[in-house]
């Protein structure tokens, strides 16, 4: 059977088994659609909750990025799991003993006040927003790669199904269709990772087998990674192990880039929520645990995908004839994810360090004498003929490593699996933020349970074209905003939070200054370095990694305002102190 | 009762700094500060500090947790405040 074949038939079972799982948990109360009705087992909430954060960058981009990165791809493997221990210490257990419906809902109540409950929700929606454009895009790309339909109508049918489960079952629905989604995603991660790792090492355990020797070939019996260390030296770039080379980040930036995510993380409104779906404090501490050792399971395992990867790649395609490299090159060179530019006209592929050409390849739809795709870029004088986009590293994997049709179709189901299940978790966030904190907390609080059920629904509707929007005529500046996301995520909600559950003098005062302090300095630094060409004026710190000193600096200020202003009121401080108690726990309430 | 729910929140406060403490040290202090000094070291194929950024730290942060979780749940009872 062709791959086309077994994908229709896995993308066919997947979507299947989402939308009767989704028919069959829908709901009809708010308290279902925001929480779950507050009865997920921690199990359960522990797989939807890393299905919820491992989203296409995760799956389908991570391992390419560490791949090209090497050792500076770490920022990515510490930043995205780093922040659960701060998650499962600082926040969860005390934001579940709480027990509304969102992160808006605490900065409001705890400060007792509109306008930060109102700053808060602005950033939920903003940072949600930035983020499910991008998964958007995920879904159609793996549609026109592997169904080979038009990437519009990937995007089209992505919002449909998530649409379906998301209004139809709300935030239940979406948690038992996240559980499957776990299952699909992580089984398509690791398969084609086992086989690789027995192929290259022979060691069946990805983990263990990047560490390890190779198994046959011209290199049989050198540790990989001392043999990726050298082939890289070889090919002009830094050793793939070694920390801080040259042209890479400084320690300083490494260490605020793993900051900001780790923070950004746990400061992210779509992770938080799913910590209230739990019944109580000891199921809210034990799903973190959970969440966090299944998300540990494809982060570990990226790593050595990875640096498979590279080996894999470099030995596939450099200095390859063009006529007799593999099909994966001219697969993705239809997609214009791979091009090749024969500097020196001798029909054989040198890849070496440093851009082709500049920007990403523009084809004049000519064909070369080799059937090569003609280019228009301007070339580089460097040696480097080939261009390669880092998303495609997981995704090509298995047909780089010569795998059965089956194992590249299940691949393609996982990395759907990955963006629909984060699309889905964000879309309810928007949703919720609108429906709950702004309409029914803000503009009408006599709202009935039903016309609050509806306006949740509505929302999920409106977001969901918006989302579906973006995937389609992607803005220029997505991969630009994701360091708005953590850095915005970081600089604003994590520091208010954490200093309203350990500190009972932070008080409203201090936490809108801080909260306006954080994000006006870390927006201003970043839109001046992403879209005003501006310079890392503050210690060569990156964009990425800014968030971070906002994070400080929204600490200081709300410490330093509310020791100058008026504690808060008894009943505010008396809330700080019951939940610090898991006693008296009941389900997430209504107000 | 005000006195030992007030030495129940201070344990709390304890665990929670040793456990972050040892969370730092893995991650910032063996996977970024100390890295290219631990990278001396090999762990079979592994240059030490690379195995810590891109493994020992992750499998760490896990245990923690579940390390936490099960502190929790004595001192909860030992202090009567747990569900």
């Amino acid at each position: 059977m062709s791959i086309l074949a077994w994908t229709y038939i896995m993308v066919g079972l997947t979507f299947t088994l989402y939308l009767s799982i989704a028919w069959f948990s829908r709901v009809t109360t708010t308290k279902g659609f925001y929480v779950a009705g507050g009865g997920v087992s921690p199990l359960a909430n522990g797989m939807a909750t890393a299905a919820d954060w491992m989203s296409a960058a995760s799956f389908i981009s991570m391992a390419g990025l560490i791949s090209f990165l090497g050792y500076t791809g770490s920022i990515y493997l510490l930043g995205w799991t780093g922040g659960y221990v701060l998650l499962a210490l600082l926040l969860a257990p005390y934001l579940r003993k709480f027990g509304k419906y969102t992160v808006p809902d605490f900065v409001g109540d705890r400060y007792y006040s509109d306008v930060a409950r109102f700053v808060a929700l602005v950033c939920a929606i903003f940072v949600s927003f930035t983020y499910v454009a991008g998964q958007m895009r995920g879904v159609g790309i793996v549609f026109s790669r592997f169904l080979e339909v038009d990437v519009n109508t990937g995007v089209l049918i992505g919002m449909a199904i998530v649409f379906f489960y998301a209004s139809l079952g709300g935030m239940k629905g979406i948690t038992y269709t996240q559980v499957a989604q776990y299952c699909v995603l992580i089984f398509a991660y690791i398969i084609p990772a086992v086989f690789i790792s027995m192929k290259i090492t022979g060691n069946p355990i990805p983990q263990l087998g990047f560490g390890s020797t190779i198994a046959a070939g011209q290199d049989a019996g050198k540790f990989l990674l001392e043999t990726l260390n050298g082939l890289n030296t070889d090919l002009g770039f830094s050793e793939y192990t070694k920390a801080f080379g040259p042209g890479s980040k400084s320690m300083l930036d490494v260490f605020c880039i793993t900051m900001a995510l780790m923070v950004g993380t746990a400061g992210l409104p779509h992770v938080i929520v799913r910590f209230y779906t739990v019944p109580n404090v000891r199921g809210a501490r034990l799903s973190a645990g959970f969440a966090l050792l299944f998300i540990a399971i494809l982060y570990t395992t990226a790593p050595a995908v990875a640096s498979f990867a590279r080996y894999n790649m470099i030995n596939t395609i450099n200095n390859t004839s063009y006529s007799q490299a593999p099909d994966w090159v001219k697969n993705w060179e239809k997609t214009g994810l791979i091009a090749w530019a024969d500097k020196n006209n001798d029909g054989v592929i040198q890849y070496r360090a440093g851009a082709p050409f500049a920007g990403k390849p523009s084809f004049s739809g000519e064909v070369g004498a080799l059937g090569q795709k003609m280019l228009t870029n301007e070339l580089t004088s460097n040696e480097n003929e080939v261009y390669i986009d880092r998303d495609i590293m997981v995704l090509a994997n298995p047909e780089i490593a010569n795998l059965p049709p089956w194992v590249i179709a299940l691949v393609a189901a996982g990395g759907l699996a990955a963006a629909l299940s984060t699309a889905s978790g964000l879309l309810l966030v928007i949703s919720s933020s609108i429906s709950h904190d702004l309409y029914y907390r803000m503009i009408n609080r006599q709202a009935t349970e039903s016309q609050r059920l509806a306006v949740g629904r509505v929302m999920i509707g409106i977001a969901v074209c918006i989302a579906g929007y973006f995937g389609i005529n992607p803005p220029g500046f997505v991969a630009q905003v994701v360091a708005f996301a953590f850095g915005l995520a970081a600089s604003s909600f994590f520091p208010i939070i954490v200093l309203g559950i350990f500190s009972k003098r932070t008080n409203r005062e201090g936490a809108v200054c801080g909260m306006i302090a954080g994000i006006c300095f870390t927006f201003i630094y970043i839109v001046n370095i992403k879209f005003l060409g501006g310079s890392t004026w503050f210690m060569g710190i990156s964009a990425e990694g800014i968030g971070t000193v906002g994070m400080v600096i929204n600490f200081i200020v709300t410490l330093l305002v509310s020791s100058f202003t008026a504690a808060p009121p008894q009943e505010v401080q008396d809330m700080v102190e019951s939940i610090r108690y898991p006693r008296g726990a009941g389900g997430a309430i209504d107000h | 009762m005000e006195k030992n729910l007030a030495q129940y929140w201070k344990k709390n406060l304890s665990y929670m700094i040793t456990l972050l403490t040892i969370w730092a040290v893995v991650s910032y202090g063996c996977g970024i500060l100390f890295v290219e000094q631990l990278n001396a070291i090999k762990l079979g194929g592994f240059p030490l500090g690379f195995w810590f950024a891109q493994q020992g730290a992750i499998y760490v942060f896990v245990v923690l947790i579940f390390v936490y979780y099960l502190l929790m749940q004595k001192l909860d009872k030992e202090f009567d405040v747990h569900e």
